[in-house]
């Protein structure tokens, strides 16, 4: 589909030419954040099958309820926002018979565990090529609990909010920043294996 | 006198720069005394910045084309 006349063109004025009536400006908007949809999909569900369904039925469910689309936040969160319903959905019908409740509660950081306390390099992540470096960082982010995973995808892949966040998962702004802190302290612990500056397990900080 | 607990528990919006200037100088104070609490907070904000800079992968070609089909049936049944 070629496009590449809107490439300049900003999301909003996309979609008032979308309702408009003008099926190339969505396909505009599709190609900015079909990378981004699919690989939160893929986070939240851990499945590219059902990531796929949700790429799919996120673009649209958008398209078709394009008139509930308010300026006042921007198309990206919005449609952010739809992509997560969509995975969570999938995410429960998969697992009806498993806990995957997003809404239990937690407490809060007293059991915040640090086990590995070792310094890294500066840009540790250039030791490894884009794909072993794409695969580590994957893998240690699939390996969180869901509730933790989904608001560090929201948070620090796709950059919403906090707020955003919260409204996005249905929780509160106290809940989203305490799994935050969890999931941030974990992954750090997981990339620490890595990227741990060469030398430095020979020697205590402690 | 702020312990490493307390630290760790402000860790998150410490990085976030999301403050007042009080609590984030009690902070700054304490990672200058606890090398550890340096480690883990620099460790932390270098874990947050890779992950922020990671581009998503283009999806696959045939995935698109998926998409784009699914679309345009939509598109053409003038539901909107």
């Amino acid at each position: 589909m070629p496009v590449s006349s809107q490439a300049g063109i900003d999301d909003a004025t996309l979609v008032t030419q979308t309702r408009e009536g003008d099926a190339r400006s969505f396909s505009e908007l599709v190609k900015r954040y079909e990378g981004k949809v699919f690989r939160l999909a893929q986070h939240v569900t851990q499945n590219r099958e059902d990531a796929e369904d949700v790429l799919q039925e996120t673009f649209l469910k958008a398209y078709e309820h394009l008139d509930q689309f308010r300026g006042d936040s921007k198309f990206y969160t919005w449609i952010v926002r739809i992509a997560v319903n969509q995975a969570l959905m999938k995410l429960r019908r998969r697992k009806t018979d498993k806990s995957v409740s997003l809404d239990e509660t937690i407490d809060t950081g007293e059991d915040t565990i640090v086990r590995e306390i070792a310094a890294w390099d500066e840009d540790p992540e250039q030791q490894f090529s884009r794909e072993e470096l794409g695969g580590i960082l994957d893998n240690a982010v699939q390996s969180l609990e869901p509730i933790y995973r989904s608001v560090f995808v929201l948070r620090d892949i796709e950059d919403l909010s906090t707020e955003e966040t919260a409204e996005a998962l249905e929780l509160s702004v106290p809940a989203v920043k305490s799994r935050l802190l969890r999931a941030r302290l974990q992954l750090r612990e997981k990339l620490t294996r890595y990227f741990k500056r060469k030398g430095d397990d020979l020697f205590a900080y402690l | 006198m702020l312990t490493c607990k307390d630290f760790l528990r402000e860790l998150s919006d410490f990085l976030d720069e999301n403050l007042d200037a009080e609590i984030r100088a009690k902070l700054e104070q304490h990672i200058t005394e606890c090398p550890n609490c340096w480690v883990i907070a620099d460790t932390t904000r270098k874990t947050i910045k890779i992950y922020k800079g990671m581009e998503p992968y283009p999806i696959p070609s045939d995935m698109e084309e998926r998409l784009m089909e699914a679309l345009e049936r939509k598109m053409a049944s003038g539901q909107k």
